[in-house]
């Protein structure tokens, strides 16, 4: 049964409020960060202020927009909006305006467009929609694979470009399915996997995948409790990792220690498999399991980070890691942009008093900087504000994403939650050194036309979708 | 439906609070908990500029300009912000070669990348002319106004000094320099570094990241200004100065004219000696060198005051002068010279002579036996103590130790002490005979060119002197040092003075057998003595020491001229011109004058010292 409702009494007030306050901050802290003296006027249209002044317009209209569609055709036409973003992402990889080394921009004329940035929202519409009649669902893998193609879809176009930023923003969607009733153990793995990560960059790998066996051993006694049997199964692999490793010293020559490993894991897979299948020791066989993985994926991390990730990448996960200490390479950034905050202090310097951001010492700083300025003239009380402002309007969407009858609605609603959230938090994180340099944009307070639309149609479809919430009786 | 996963709604909230309040603590450290940043951040954004202040000029003492200032530039260059430039174009117009400046370059890119550092220092202004039109075309390049010294005339470099960058090690012992700045070396500029150099001021801006200036930091309220350095008003005499030096070309040697009223140096002539502007700018290291590496003549020596010559006969009057006070003989004592007294030689001339005679004449034998009775006096139990005594009248005059002139290195010469013939000879093992080539200047004693002229001006002032110095005054409100003020009295009666300058007259102005009649200036008495300072390297040096007018002295000099032989041939004459040019400002003895200047005592040491 349909119900015919005012829009503009259907939506979040207090959302649109924060929306407002949020660009109108980040307009004044754009003015700052690349204040001319020579156009001293906020509207000056040469100046980045000025231009941000017509995006912001734009979007005012835009979110108007949004608003007055109908909500049914987002959920109609979800499909076909993450099919022409595709499509667009794709093109991008042939049309687009290589800038820093990377295709992430359409250029008409004066206008240029990040798709990417519109890839968000379409994704976060596919996903609803998939899920929409699978809510409970999400325990069964042929339920999940086709929700993580959708998620990695974009993510891979992406990193093609290549923007590691943006396709570190795509998995956030994760958090939509873990909502949905994903299985935590996907992220408990995720996080191991993080941390094996880390511990494979920090550590000799041959130690590290060593000490992971021990550890299986350990587990697989404390499961069997079975002493001689247990001793068996370990005098095995000793004999094969032995016997394969003077084969390789005397003979072969040219397996190396790590191979060495893996093989011989292998094949003492194969000699546990009958005691596994007779037995039916299934703790015995995913312990096996996870250990082959991990190892598989040290491997392959340690392969990655050496022959796939971009020189400039490498180095800042070594510097957030504290491997590398630069201050005037790739750390010159980061170590400008906590100089900046930090010297901010208590009460900040000023509004147009920041030294640092006046002087162009941190990079970007309109962009994916644009947070030193708040840090630098507000000082921290203008930091916990922007933060409360982000706490707030996160939870807000919380509180109205669970208000949602329909399902697409609300899995919609998490897909802005995961967006916004990540968004947030990685930009203010690398800004005050807390996270590696990931550039991305903070949300409706950047410096820029496709983030601020990207965001404002995100947000906007939300609203669009909480105002006819009622229209629907589930 | 119902949810089953309720719960994880909060999970999330959880997770979205958690990194809120990460983000805050994180936040609360580095801009509450630590204040590093704010001066990290001043330290990116200050920019103190030095502003060095003009060195004070220096004058003669009729106010004529001997040293003064010339713009040069410091190119300086910020690495990090050089870009796409023509680098043939960017050499050729400074006159480098492209292996110097990629050398250059690195250099400063070792230096910092964002900091400025200098790329050449002191371009001409020529050069800074032509270059500065182009500057814009060489990113990261700028230019920095320094002063250099010039000099009105190519004269007085060892009087004047010179000025150079400071090293390291001066930076670690004074704190005041800073590396770039510069200092004066030897010389007034040394000696009154501290008047000369004034104070730098500092002007603090605030730059951006590619190091342009943007304004000024707090109105400039923090700034300080530089203050000039004070000029100097010196007691030399420019025209008096260069004719000497023009008097001694191709000669080695020294001249020391004082005012002996004052003590103030009229000229110091240290010959050979060298253009002041060669040791001046980025030509400095390089002509330091050269110079250096002369080790025949040693321009950089300053024999003024570094060389030490036995007096010679120039000695006589103070013995004479002090056999009188010491009341061992008087004006009228006569001794007999038969060529000679004892083992020591003496020319022909009447005999016997008295004391006028004697200095006239310049007799060994009279001032042998007057040492003797001077060593011998009953009044002292003993020779050693009487020579004692005799030496105190010496320091007195300022022999044996150092005048205490500005000029730092100085030497003190030496009249050795009763103790060192002791060492030599055992105590009591000498006697008057042992030590009697003292009696005419030879044998261990050692005297400056300064101290020579010094004791001049104290017989010119009959019995005391000032302390030879170079400043008259120092700047607007023409301070002079107080130790420049006090009067050395000389414990040797005036009247005393008069009988010896009589002789010293005679043997200018004087009849048959005066040795320094060549030095005799028309309505101008002169007061000299002549001498021969023993060289046991080769021929022997000429010297001679003047004053004049005789009744109110004007000027006091000393002259010495190396491998010239006898102390009338060229040291006299050369004396005498100058005594002539200071009091009358021309010269009257043409070919005398002619005759000097041709001289060259050079060219033929040059052939002798090369055979060795």
């Amino acid at each position: 049964m349909r119900r015919s409702i005012n829009i503009w009494n259907g939506i979040d007030k207090i959302t649109i409020l924060l929306f407002l306050v949020m660009v109108i901050i980040g307009w004044f802290n754009i003015y700052a960060a690349v204040y001319n003296e020579d156009h001293k006027g906020i509207l000056d249209l040469s100046q980045r202020y000025g231009k941000q002044f017509v995006w912001i317009l734009a979007t005012f209209v835009l979110a108007v927009f949004v608003v007055i569609i109908d909500n049914r055709f987002y959920l109609f036409f979800a499909w076909i909006i993450y099919a022409i973003l595709i499509f667009l992402l794709i093109l991008l990889l042939l049309f687009g305006k290589e800038i820093n080394g990377a295709k992430s921009w359409f250029e008409f004329g004066p206008l240029s467009l990040q798709p990417s940035e519109f890839a968000k929202f379409g994704t976060a519409l596919a996903l609803a929609s998939y899920l929409n009649n699978r809510r409970q669902e999400l325990t069964k893998l042929k339920v999940i694979l086709p929700a993580v193609a959708i998620i990695l879809l974009p993510a891979i176009l992406t990193e093609l470009q290549p923007d590691l930023g943006s396709t570190i923003v795509f998995f956030s969607f994760f958090l939509v399915l873990f909502r949905e009733g994903m299985s935590p153990f996907v992220f408990i793995s995720g996080l191991l996997m993080v941390l094996l990560f880390f511990l494979t960059l920090l550590i000799n790998n041959l130690y590290l995948e060593a000490g992971l066996i021990v550890i299986a051993f350990f587990l697989a006694w404390f499961e069997t409790r079975k002493f001689k049997l247990y001793l068996i199964g370990f005098g095995i692999s000793i004999l094969i990792g032995a016997g394969l490793y003077l084969l390789d010293h005397y003979l072969i020559k040219s397996l190396g220690n790590e191979l060495v490993l893996l093989i011989t894991l292998i094949m003492s897979g194969l000699a546990f498999a009958y005691y596994i299948y007779v037995k039916k020791a299934i703790a015995i066989f995913f312990i096996y399991l996870f250990l082959l993985g991990s190892i598989l994926y040290i491997n392959s991390v340690d392969y990655a980070f050496n022959h796939i990730l971009e020189p400039h990448q490498r180095d800042r996960v070594e510097i957030m890691l504290g491997f590398k200490t630069d201050t005037h390479g790739t750390g010159y950034n980061v170590n400008q942009s906590i100089i900046s905050i930090g010297s901010g202090g208590f009460k900040g310097k000023g509004y147009l008093q920041g030294t640092q951001t006046k002087f162009k010492f941190v990079p970007a700083q309109s962009t994916d900087f644009i947070f030193c300025t708040v840090g630098e003239e507000w000082g921290f009380l203008g930091s916990f504000v922007v933060i409360g402002l982000y706490l707030f309007l996160l939870l807000r969407l919380v509180f109205l994403a669970e208000r949602q009858r329909s399902a697409f609605s609300k899995i919609y609603g998490y897909g802005v939650i995961s967006i916004l959230f990540t968004h947030f938090f990685i930009n203010i994180g690398m800004a005050i050194g807390l996270l590696p340099v990931i550039g991305i944009p903070l949300p409706f307070f950047s410096y820029g036309g496709s983030s601020l639309w990207g965001f404002t149609i995100l947000l906007f479809i939300f609203l669009r979708l909480d105002a006819s919430r009622t229209e629907y009786l589930v | 439906m119902k949810d089953t996963f309720v719960i994880r709604k909060y999970v999330i909230i959880g997770l979205i609070v958690l990194a809120a309040v990460a983000l805050i603590i994180k936040l609360f450290i580095i801009q509450v908990v630590k204040d590093t940043y704010r001066l990290s951040a001043d330290n990116n954004v200050l920019r103190y500029i030095t502003q060095y202040p003009a060195r004070g000029l220096i004058y003669d003492r009729n106010g004529k300009l001997i040293v003064f200032n010339q713009a040069a530039y410091d190119l300086m260059v910020v690495p990090v912000q050089t870009g796409k430039m023509d680098t043939a174009l960017f050499c050729s117009d400074l006159g480098i070669t492209k292996d110097v400046f990629r050398e250059r370059m690195k250099t400063a890119r070792n230096y910092s990348r964002r900091a400025p550092s200098v790329f050449l220092k002191q371009i001409s202004a020529e050069t800074y002319a032509k270059f500065q039109e182009k500057i814009f075309m060489y990113p990261g390049f700028y230019v920095q106004p320094r002063t250099l010294r010039k000099y009105s005339k190519p004269v007085a470099a060892h009087l004047l000094g010179y000025v150079s960058e400071v090293d390291e090690a001066l930076i670690k012992k004074d704190p005041y320099y800073k590396p770039g700045d510069y200092i004066g070396k030897l010389g007034i500029e040394e000696a009154y570094e501290k008047d000369l150099r004034g104070r730098r001021g500092v002007k603090i801006y605030l730059v951006d990241v590619y190091s342009r200036i943007k304004g000024s930091y707090a109105d400039g309220n923090l700034d300080t200004l530089a203050v000039q350095g004070s000029d100097i008003i010196s007691g030399i005499n420019l025209d008096l100065q260069e004719y000497g030096e023009h008097l001694m070309q191709n000669k080695t040697g020294s001249i020391v004219a004082i005012e002996p009223k004052t003590g103030e140096i009229l000229a110091l002539v240290s010959s050979p000696d060298y253009d002041p502007g060669l040791l001046v700018g980025r030509i400095r290291t390089e002509n330091f060198a050269r110079l250096q590496a002369d080790t025949i003549f040693k321009p950089l020596f300053n024999r003024a005051f570094m060389a030490k010559y036995p007096p010679g006969s120039t000695f006589k009057p103070v013995n004479g002068l002090i056999a009188l006070q010491e009341k061992v003989i008087v004006p009228s004592t006569k001794f007999n010279c038969d060529h000679g007294y004892l083992f020591v030689a003496c020319h022909s001339h009447s005999s016997p002579l008295d004391l006028k005679g004697a200095i006239m004449n310049s007799c060994n034998s009279y001032f042998c036996q007057t040492y003797r009775r001077i060593l011998e006096n009953p009044k002292y139990g003993s020779v050693s103590e009487a020579y004692e005594k005799w030496r105190g009248y010496l320091n007195e005059f300022g022999f044996g130790k150092k005048l205490g002139s500005e000029f730092v290195n100085e030497l003190p010469g030496l009249v050795p002490s009763s103790a060192y013939f002791d060492r030599y000879y055992g105590k009591g093992g000498w006697k008057a005979l042992t030590v009697i080539s003292m009696a005419f200047g030879q044998g261990e004693i050692e005297t400056t060119p300064l101290q020579m002229a010094n004791y001049t001006a104290a017989i010119a002032n009959r019995g005391y002197y000032y302390t030879p110095h170079i400043v008259k005054s120092i700047g607007a409100d023409h301070r002079i040092d107080p130790r420049f003020t006090i009067r050395h009295q000389i414990s040797i009666d005036s009247a005393n003075f008069e009988e010896v300058i009589l002789g010293m007259e005679a043997a200018v102005n004087g009849g048959a057998g005066a040795t320094a009649r060549i030095a005799a200036l028309n309505g101008i008495t002169v007061c000299g003595k002549t001498g021969t300072a023993e060289n046991p390297f080769g021929e022997n040096h000429s010297v001679f020491i003047a004053f004049a007018p005789k009744d109110d002295p004007k000027i006091a000099i000393a002259v010495y001229v190396e491998n010239a032989g006898f102390g009338a041939t060229y040291a006299a004459p050369v004396a005498s011109l100058m005594i002539e040019k200071y009091l009358k400002g021309e010269i009257t003895n043409k070919p005398l004058e002619q005759r000097m200047l041709e001289l060259n005592l050079v060219d033929s040491l040059k052939v002798s010292e090369t055979k060795h």
